[in-house]
């Protein structure tokens, strides 16, 4: 459904993007997962055109995507914002709206859709449709943020960091959401995020990338089991201690007193 | 109803009307030109502060300055000097810089975030400026809208002097012929308009950001009323003059209004259409007559041979000057002397009574004894003019400090202690109201100023028998009738017209039955 070919992308001269090959198949999630600076984010602005690689090709359903105008491109695919992005002055049925709106939907079945869609994302579209963003929850704008890329049915779904900004609890709600959501309408996902958890739950594959490069791009199994780099082995490493750390920390449980309890537990 | 009241309340209407055109229009030229080049700057960073710049520097240039300053500039260019279009130029330039800036600032600062969204949801450039940008940029680019509204209905008021008929029109003829009730209504009626448009545009604003349809719909349709009743009068004042008007100007200070109604009144008679362009500035005024713009008005000898010939010697006998002014208007400037009405409105040193009574002064030689000790108070122009510089040199005058002021307001400094000396017309009613003597020119410095009418040469050309008609008023006006009508209106609160009508009554023709 994706396919990169030889993409390198220079700031200024400076190289962020080093030849990246890969591809997503149809109906695939994929994560790009990598801390800050990897590449993760431009990786996926570079699908539809929100930045434009300086060599090699990119192709979305088997046409390269220069094909045609970015603003075209990015009509047929869904693109949800670390920041929510919901446009503040419109409605949450405007903002759902807006890419069939530009695709020329007639009013009927935009509406129809728009409905269709807050009831997929669990808000009743006869309380929702009229409110403004900032009448909702984080959680909840996540949502719509969500149904508006979906809107206008495109076939790729690109996520960056949507979960990020949302606090542990409405993040793992949401994850199983968008894992339920995934599995009913089968589209293709890029999926964005520098948490590791995230990703082992979510990824059909990860693609882990560090200094603009991709380290290993395999399915979660393979990649905790058979990191291909020290970076992937350290990165799969970290919610096996955080897993370990609770599970010690349940160990000493307080009915069993150990002496003075200084927060850190017994090795 | 206070007569005074009622003669400012019939004159409200048009005036009215005429500030409501020029406002609306200007707002909506700069709005035109502002919203579009702030969309430019932002998008071309580095054009931003330049453009920024050029639209605050403007704004410095004072209001009145930059109204002056069209009117040399369009006649220049060949195009009319004095009324609407030089007022709508100005005020539409000074009202760029509030909406330019709310454009830029509004745009700047959406966040980067919603520009990537809008991209990122498929929008091209001219989708995203309508839909996402221009939307979040509306409450500040509003707020500069109203400053424009605000400033641009009272910066209005100040194209009276160029001969755009606004409610500036009452303010500058109250404050000249001590008409307060006339100023107050000017003042109260621009107050109430400029709150009005300015209430409608945020009404317009927040119906919109707020999505409350009815107010949205009422001050649109409010806004759309105001301008389509501009529009139309417009349009109707323009269709109905049949012929031709008799275009007559004057000068900002009682006697030009007085003046300005007897012309109006006499022009009137023959049946033709009259239009006034009263308080026009004394520069601006002449430029006018000489480039067409206005057809009459009445001038004076003096100020003609130093203003306008740039004679430097001070001649005294008034038949000499009259003379040699004549012939020079005719030949250099196609203007004919119409009539000399009789009488000389010269500039004048005054003081009050009682200071003067105090050190002994009569004369302007008295005066040069102590003036080094006092404070002189002259009209704006005063200290520029010839004059000045011919009672310097000729008396030796000197004076603890001059101040140049707006001549209604010489005679309350003078009165207040302000200022000890002040320069006066000599058939200023208020002379005698506020009890000041008038200094005698012993040593003949200042010119004679005989008051003179003036013709275009397309009026002598076009309506000979409104030169015929005028001809007859030659001598009619005596100093001692000219300041006894000035005492009517500076004193006894009479309108211009009114006093120009008991004047009329004096006049052979009007009072038996015409023939």
């Amino acid at each position: 459904m994706i396919r990169f070919s030889h993409v390198s992308k220079h700031y200024d001269g400076v190289a962020v993007i080093h030849d990246l090959n890969f591809t997503a198949e149809a109906g695939e999630v994929l994560v790009l997962l990598g801390g800050s600076g990897s590449g993760k984010t431009t990786t996926l602005r570079m699908i539809n055109r929100l930045s434009e690689p300086s060599s090699g090709s990119i192709e979305v359903a088997g046409q390269p995507i220069q094909g045609l105008p970015g603003h075209v491109l990015r009509r047929q695919i869904g693109y949800v914002f670390q920041q929510v992005g919901l446009f503040p002055h419109m409605t949450l049925a405007e903002n759902i709206a807006i890419t069939p709106r530009l695709l020329g939907w007639d009013r009927a079945r935009i509406q129809q859709r728009v409905d269709d869609l807050l009831r997929q994302i669990e808000l009743s579209p006869e309380q929702h449709r009229e409110r403004f963003p900032g009448q909702l929850s984080g959680g909840q704008r996540q949502r719509v943020g969500v149904a508006r890329a979906l809107a206008a049915e495109p076939q790729v779904l690109l996520l960056d960091e949507p979960f990020g900004a949302l606090d542990a609890l409405t993040r793992s709600r949401l994850q199983q959401f968008f894992k339920v959501l995934q599995q009913r309408l089968r589209f293709t996902a890029i999926f964005v995020t520098h948490d590791v958890a995230e990703a082992l739950l979510l990824a059909d594959r990860i693609a882990v990338m560090h200094e603009g490069r991709i380290q290993q791009l395999d399915k979660p199994m393979a990649l905790l089991r058979e990191p291909a780099t020290d970076y992937v082995a350290e990165l799969m490493a970290t919610p096996r201690g955080q897993a370990e750390f609770i599970s010690q920390l349940l160990a000493a449980a307080p009915d069993k007193p150990q002496g003075p309890d200084t927060g850190v537990p017994d090795r | 109803m206070n007569p005074r009241l009622q003669s400012a309340l019939d004159q409200l209407p048009d005036l009215l009307t005429a500030h409501l055109q020029l406002t609306l229009l200007a707002i909506t030229l700069a709005t035109a030109i502002s919203v579009p080049l702030g969309v430019f700057a932002v998008r071309r960073e580095r054009l931003k502060q330049p453009i920024l710049a050029v639209a605050g520097v403007i704004q410095t240039i004072p209001a009145l300055a930059l109204l002056a300053v069209m009117v040399p500039t369009l006649s220049g260019l060949g195009l009319p000097g004095i009324g609407f279009l030089p007022a709508l130029l100005g005020l539409t330039l000074y009202c760029l810089l509030p909406i330019l800036w709310g454009t830029v600032t509004g745009l700047s600062e959406v966040d980067p975030a919603m520009i990537d969204a809008a991209r990122g949801v498929g929008m091209d450039d001219h989708q995203r400026l309508r839909l996402v940008e221009f939307p979040l940029a509306m409450p500040v680019l509003v707020s500069g809208l109203r400053t424009s509204t605000v400033w641009g209905v009272g910066m209005a008021t100040l194209s009276t002097p160029i001969g755009a008929p606004s409610l500036g029109h009452l303010i500058f003829s109250g404050l000249q012929t001590r008409n307060y009730t006339a100023v107050l209504v000017g003042c109260i009626a621009a107050a109430v308009l400029s709150q009005l448009l300015d209430r409608l545009v945020q009404g317009l604003e927040v119906g919109f950001s707020r999505r409350r349809p009815k107010l949205l719909w009422f001050s649109g349709c409010a806004l759309a009323a105001l301008a389509l009743f501009a529009l139309v009068s417009a349009v109707l004042t323009g269709s109905t003059q049949r012929s031709e008007p008799v275009r007559i100007g004057g000068k900002a200070f009682t006697e030009q209004y007085i003046l300005g109604e007897i012309l109006g009144q006499e022009v009137g008679v023959l049946g033709l259409p009259v239009e006034q362009t009263p308080s026009l500035g004394s520069s601006v005024v002449f430029d006018a007559l000489d480039r067409g713009d206005i057809d009459l008005y009445v001038d004076y000898s003096g100020t003609i041979w130093t203003m306008v010939m740039g004679r430097k010697e001070i001649p005294t006998q008034r038949a000499l000057v009259l003379k040699e002014v004549q012939t020079y208007l005719q030949r250099a400037h196609d203007i004919t002397v119409v009539a000399a009405l009789g009488y000389e409105n010269t500039y004048a040193l005054a003081m009050p009574e009682k200071l003067a009574a105090q050190h002994g002064i009569t004369t302007i030689s008295d005066l040069a004894r102590v003036s080094q000790r006092m404070e002189i108070g002259g009209d704006f122009e005063f200290f520029e003019r010839p004059e000045w510089r011919a009672l310097q040199s000729t008396y030796g005058l000197v004076f603890a400090e001059n101040r140049a002021m707006e001549t209604a307001l010489l005679y309350q400094a003078a009165e207040q202690g302000k200022v000890a000396v002040i320069t006066a017309y000599s058939t200023d009613g208020r002379l005698s109201a506020f009890h000041m003597r008038v200094l005698i020119d012993d040593l003949g410095a200042i010119p004679p100023y005989d008051a003179i009418l003036l013709a275009s040469a397309q009026l002598s050309k076009r309506y000979p028998e409104v030169i015929r008609q005028l001809s007859r008023l030659e001598g009619k006006v005596s100093a001692k009738a000219m300041r006894e009508l000035n005492d009517r209106v500076d004193l006894h609160e009479e309108a211009p017209e009114t006093a120009a009508q008991t004047f009329r009554q004096t006049l052979p023709w009007v009072q038996g039955s015409r023939d």
